[in-house]
């Protein structure tokens, strides 16, 4: 590792840092750029290739898979269908709810089939990730709040939501699986009687009661190191100008801490659309619980290529959805990873 | 002049009281929320640990303190007269764990030395797609990997298992180490070239051990990530392969159609304890790592 690492004369200019960043561009810069582009191209090479392999690849595959038909006999019809190439029919058997019949056309797909379930689960993968994200926000903006005062056991919270955060999400679902059984502590500590993985609604909320307890720790430890990045002096000079609680924490904390917050909020919702392990441990997707990554899961062994059309609309939703954000919502999480932003502090 | 005089020192005095009341209660509420906090945080964990510790016969016992207290749930948890092998998943884990972080920190290094240190075009495209590949959903690549494993015999092997859970412990790694790089003294290696020391030297006695703590707290988070995993595993792992996640979600019982939680509880202990441990320990540098990405 020495030897890479080493300042070859190549390398050497970078010695400065970030000084880089400012310095007036001089006569030698752009050379400096290019040795060291050089230099980056050997040092990125392994993880790029790495990359490429094992996510581009699969990628590539999944969408030229999504375009041929499934060999076997077809679930709906109970006849022997050939494969090869099928154009956009997978993706019809999902966006338009349409399956083959056994005349060889379309139908609208039978209840209870997957192909009729698409809508249902976008709704409820939507569902899940607009509630859970909300609620995780505002608790954690509140976890963080109190957690960036100074107050004796400060390190013991710090420490304390960690906990949820460490714990793997197959076992926190087990766990609440087991909270909210019908015998369980939560129906004796709120003296209900509701079964709580039985029925569409309690299913939906013990789902997010679980998923708002793992991951609420996160969200509170970004944005704390969000709010952690405001200087003292600025609430002090605004104390002194008179301006109330609210309004310091309206014009000071949430505009200083938006940049964290989007950026929360982005991984989080991400995050979210792709939700699978709670749901699937927690009800097997019963009861209206069934998010796009569990009908992916259901369908892989009912036809890769159907599967691989849903999962690679799961893939441009979710894509989608970034590109929103960051677009329109100046989640700018590259900005703020290149350290571009830091010059303009 | 004087009652004047007093007059506004005791106006002085009862602001200070309602100022000093006004923090005493402040300070009040810090700790009722910190408590609840703790409460929120801890409680179910707590209870995960209780039930570990309680008979089997007691599973619903709803008493707050340990009652019924004994082990045998985690004889129960290794027991493998049920179809579970808690034991040989444990070591699966492990060993999926430490080939994913070992591959993904000696190909990552590299990759975060360069954009933390060197100047080049197109960074913010190689940033942008290493953070898309760290937000990538798990379910995209199981559909493709399925079919490709299945034709070329790799369902239930390790590889399979360890290959797609470096899609995302690689970007996780790679971005984590670059804010912790860019965070380090550079200049320190320059002032040891000038007292004399060799190029090696420099790297070996100044850099390794600035960089050795960010490095080892990236392995914990990759480590973690990886232990995590369960969409992939669940569904191209094999009784022999899969990790603890898998067995933890498939636990049976004596009884089909009864969920045997205390043992399931106990077996999740045995998951989480580690980890509870491992993070507590390393807090602070946990928690630097975690949230590297998104400010600074």
């Amino acid at each position: 590792m020495a030897t890479e690492l080493g300042p070859t004369p190549v390398k050497k200019p970078a010695s400065g840092g970030t000084e880089l960043h400012h310095a007036p561009k001089g006569v030698g810069e752009d050379n400096v750029i290019a040795s060291q582009g050089r230099w980056a191209s050997w040092l990125l090479a392994p993880t790029i290739i790495a990359l490429a392999v094992v996510i581009v690849y699969p990628i590539i595959s999944a969408i030229v898979m999504s375009f041929q038909a499934d060999a076997g006999l077809d679930p709906a019809t109970g006849l022997f269908t050939e494969g090869g190439p099928a154009g956009f029919s997978n993706y019809v058997n999902w966006l338009a709810q349409q399956c083959t019949s056994p005349d060889g056309g379309t139908v609208a797909c039978p209840p209870g089939t997957l192909g009729s379930q698409f809508w249902s689960a976008t709704a409820t993968t939507f569902f899940f990730t607009v509630v859970t994200v909300a609620l995780e926000t505002v608790l954690g903006f509140w976890m963080a709040m109190i957690m960036a005062r100074t107050f004796k056991g400060r390190s013991l919270v710090r420490a304390a939501v960690l906990v949820p955060w460490a714990i793997p999400t197959a076992v926190t679902a087990k766990l609440w699986l087991f909270i909210f059984a019908f015998e369980g502590i939560a129906n004796k500590l709120f003296n209900t009687t509701i079964l709580w993985t039985g029925s569409e609604w309690p299913a939906k909320w013990a789902v997010i009661i679980a998923d708002v307890w793992k991951t609420t720790p996160f969200m509170a430890l970004l944005i704390l190191a969000g709010l952690q990045m405001i200087p003292a002096e600025v609430y002090e000079a605004a104390k002194v100008d008179g301006a109330s609680a609210w309004q310091r924490f309206r014009m000071i904390t949430l505009p200083l801490v938006k940049p964290a917050l989007m950026v929360a909020i982005l991984f989080r919702t991400l995050d979210a659309l792709r939700m699978f392990d709670l749901p699937y441990i927690l009800t097997g997707g019963a009861n209206n619980t069934t998010t796009l990554s569990i009908l992916v899961i259901s369908q892989i062994r009912q036809g890769f290529n159907v599967a691989a059309a849903l999962s690679t609309i799961t893939f441009i939703i979710i894509f989608l959805v970034a590109f929103i954000f960051v677009r329109f919502l100046g989640a700018n999480v590259v900005e703020q990873q290149t350290g571009a932003s830091k010059g303009k502090k | 002049m004087t009652t004047a005089a007093t007059e506004l020192r005791a106006q002085q005095d009862r602001g200070r009281k309602v100022a000093q009341n006004r923090e005493k209660w402040a300070q009040g509420r810090t700790y009722i929320s910190a408590l609840v906090i703790l409460v929120w945080c801890l409680a179910p964990a707590y209870w995960m640990v209780v039930t570990a510790f309680r008979d089997v016969g007691f599973t619903y016992d709803t008493s707050i303190l340990p009652t019924h207290v004994t082990l045998d749930n985690f004889n129960t948890a290794f027991d493998e007269s049920f179809g579970n092998h808690f034991r040989q998943a444990l070591i699966n884990s492990v060993f999926i764990g430490v080939v994913v972080t070992v591959v993904s920190l000696l190909i990552g290094v590299f990759a975060a030395y360069a954009l933390a240190r060197l100047n080049f075009r197109f960074k913010f495209l190689v940033l942008g797609f290493i953070l898309g590949a760290s937000m990538f959903p798990g379910v995209a690549l199981i559909t493709p990997l399925f079919q490709l494993f299945t034709n070329i015999g790799w369902m239930g092997t390790y590889q399979a298992l360890i290959i797609p859970n470096i899609s995302f412990v690689l970007p996780l790694t790679v971005y984590t180490m670059t804010s912790f790089f860019r965070e380090m003294p550079w200049e320190l290696e320059e002032s040891a070239r000038v007292d004399g020391c060799t190029q090696g030297q420099a790297f070996r006695k100044v850099i390794m051990p600035l960089a050795a703590p960010a490095i080892f707290t990236t392995a914990i988070l990759a480590f973690i990530s990886s232990w995590n995993e369960f969409l992939i595993a669940s569904q191209l792992s094999s009784d022999a392969t899969q990790p603890v996640t898998v067995a933890i979600a498939s636990f049976a019982g004596a009884q089909p159609n009864q969920i045997p939680y205390t043992a399931i509880m106990a077996a999740g202990t045995i998951v989480t304890i580690p980890l509870v441990i491992l993070v507590l320990v390393f807090q602070r540098k946990i928690v630097a790592g975690l949230t590297a990405g998104a400010v600074k």
